[in-house]
């Protein structure tokens, strides 16, 4: 069986041949051709279309960075129409409110894994987590309208004040501000939409720690919470991380759900209460209309950072992810 | 595999009743995350249903778009126009897809593999507003809105969703089944075409259902090389195609109370369309054989 089997093909040739066998022979090498051509076909069409974002983004780009170099990244104003460009206010905006968002998602998320994959019942996981996984699937356009009308309002009314009363003394939670457009209500956003992914890999993955393991923790007389934080924690530390970086680079590329509540104004504050803005909901805003050749090629310069920042932390998740699955192997 | 040192965690520290009462508590927070989660996806949902459902009606899903001014009668050329956006997203998505997956399971040597792995990987972490200022660059610069401006965009986003996943559902088909026609001297083609595909259809059909929901959804993209679009049917993919969600995009930022209904209802439409979607294939995947789709 295993010697057969290791034979690519038809690998007998004796027993007496049928007449047809020559045609057959003839139309199966000619179908093998065919569906190796398509599939490397395939193969070919993603990596061209890859190969070609790169190529779009960077030539597009180039007049710009010629133009502005690398200072472009910490240059501070961003004035269009008096042809100044500086992406500095995007680039912290990105990194602010994907930080946050992240820090919050990661400690809701990973709860929400741990309590799918260990706590819950069995039948009522089976229902809360598809529940939690179609969060993943509202679009990002009515998170960002109901951004305006709810979350917005109610950031600002509801968690502001409170917030500012207990956490006032760290300089993100600054006094409340008019309006509802906020860094901190595209925080909130951009936790709602990478909370499910966190939750969904976090629970994949803790489903994989060995029974003899925690049964073993178990049997020696720990609580729950003890096998979870002595046990299932420490084994599983660089897959959560993973996840979490991979929640980390859709956080940054998120676009319309910030540009409706982020404000869109270039400014770097360190209250989270002011108003901000993000190189996606900038590129998304300002794309369609540029005022010169420049601007749009600075557009293009800030899609190329964004592209890169996606792009790292892909990479780094599946660097890591790969460990993981060794390990776990 | 390293064995995590239980010790940390298994030192009697203080007395069990304080133990158990550390971990009813964190169990507590766990289950409290869960319901927070799932209470926002329920306020999310009766929000829009509850405000959206007010609007609906036969005129607003087949009337023409509303003008600028946010006073038209309804959405019925967006609902189209998505349909057939996804429809070819779809089309140039699945077979790139599948054909790639097939590559990778049944010809490609690790060698050549890995480095295709990683371009997949790669594809999937680009910000989908890139993915719409590459397609300008290329389809849309000089030349304007176009439907298969659109629809390419959104294969882009489509394509290493439904690679992965099709990667994923060959990879799962038993091995065995290979060998069972290489002993019965099947050829290659025939194997593949008929017995490995045929047994991951089921995990790649599921797969290309939520791409496309997660597609129908895509706005940033769409903002940017399919935002030019008339207020009536448009399905000659040499236009702009009018699409729900710059439809919804654009009425929010009007913002006059009969354009936010207006944009209720097309959310409403837009929701109901993608949760359908999202249960439909996954009931017909069947419960507790599939992994999380992100």
């Amino acid at each position: 069986m295993s010697y057969l089997a290791s034979q690519p093909g038809r690998g007998s040739r004796p027993v007496p041949r049928i007449r047809s066998t020559r045609r057959l022979n003839r139309i199966d090498r000619g179908a093998n051709r065919v569906l190796i051509g398509l599939c490397m076909l395939g193969a070919a069409a993603v990596i061209f279309a890859m190969v070609e974002i790169l190529y779009q983004v960077i030539s597009g780009a180039s007049p710009a960075i010629n133009k502005l170099g690398l200072g472009f990244l910490v240059d501070k104003v961003w004035s269009p129409s008096g042809a100044v460009f500086g992406a500095w206010p995007f680039i912290y905006g990105t990194l602010i409110t994907a930080v946050t968002s992240l820090v919050l998602a990661t400690l809701i998320g990973v709860s929400i894994g741990i309590y799918l994959s260990m706590l819950a019942p069995k039948r009522l996981a089976t229902v809360i987590g598809p529940m939690v996984e179609m969060l993943a699937a509202i679009p990002s356009v009515l998170i960002g309208f109901i951004g305006i009308v709810l979350i917005g309002p109610f950031v600002h009314s509801a968690l502001e004040p409170p917030l500012h009363a207990v956490l006032g003394w760290i300089p993100l939670f600054g006094p409340q501000q008019p309006g509802g457009s906020s860094l901190f209500t595209a925080c909130l956003v951009l936790t709602i939409m990478v909370v499910p992914i966190i939750a969904a890999l976090t629970r994949d993955i803790f489903l994989t720690v060995p029974r003899e393991l925690t049964e073993g923790a178990e049997a020696l007389g720990a609580t729950r919470w003890e096998v979870i934080r002595g046990v299932v924690l420490p084994t599983t530390t660089s897959g959560v991380i993973a996840a979490c970086v991979l929640g980390f680079g859709r956080a940054l590329g998120e676009t319309i759900a910030v540009l409706q509540v982020v404000g869109s104004l270039a400014a770097t504050p360190v209250n989270l209460f002011k108003p901000g803005d993000t190189i996606a909901s900038r590129i998304a805003a300002e794309f369609l209309s540029p005022v010169s050749p420049l601007h749009e090629s600075a557009l293009l310069y800030l899609a190329l950072i964004l592209l890169f920042f996606g792009v790292m932390s892909s990479l780094i998740s599946r660097r890591i992810a790969a460990g993981f699955q060794r390990r776990m192997a | 595999m390293s064995v995590p040192d239980p010790s940390h965690a298994l030192t009697p520290s203080g007395n069990l009743r304080r133990r158990m009462a550390v971990s009813n508590v964190m169990q507590g927070l766990a289950t409290a995350a869960a319901v927070l989660a799932v209470a926002v996806l329920g306020i999310l949902v009766a929000f829009v249903v509850v405000h959206g459902i007010g609007a609906l009606s036969w005129g607003f899903l087949t009337g023409s778009l509303p003008p600028p001014t946010g006073d038209g009668s309804g959405i019925g050329p967006a609902i189209l126009g998505t349909g057939e956006i996804v429809l070819f997203a779809t089309l140039i998505a699945a077979p790139v897809g599948v054909l790639t997956a097939l590559f990778l399971t049944e010809y490609a040597p690790p060698r050549i593999g890995s480095p295709i792995r990683l371009v997949i990987d790669v594809m999937a972490g680009v910000p989908t507003i890139v993915v719409g200022v590459f397609v300008y660059e290329l389809l849309v610069i000089g030349v304007g809105s176009t439907g298969y401006a659109a629809a390419v965009a959104l294969s882009i986003v489509m394509m290493p969703l439904i690679t992965r996943a099709a990667l994923e559902s060959l990879n799962r088909v038993p091995g065995v089944l290979r060998e069972a026609a290489d002993a019965l001297g099947v050829s290659r083609w025939r194997t593949i075409l008929g017995v490995v595909l045929p047994s991951a259809t089921r995990g790649i059909v599921t797969a290309t259902i939520l791409a496309a929901a997660r597609a129908a959804g895509e706005t940033a993209p769409l903002l940017i090389v399919d935002s030019v679009f008339g207020p009536n049917v448009q399905l000659n993919v040499a236009h702009g195609i009018p699409n729900i969600p710059l439809t919804i995009f654009s009425l929010a930022e009007y913002g006059t109370p009969i354009a936010k209904q207006q944009a209720w209802g097309a959310g409403f439409v837009l929701l109901f369309l993608i949760l359908a979607a999202n249960i439909g294939a996954r009931t017909l995947v069947g419960r507790g054989q599939r992994r999380a789709f992100v």
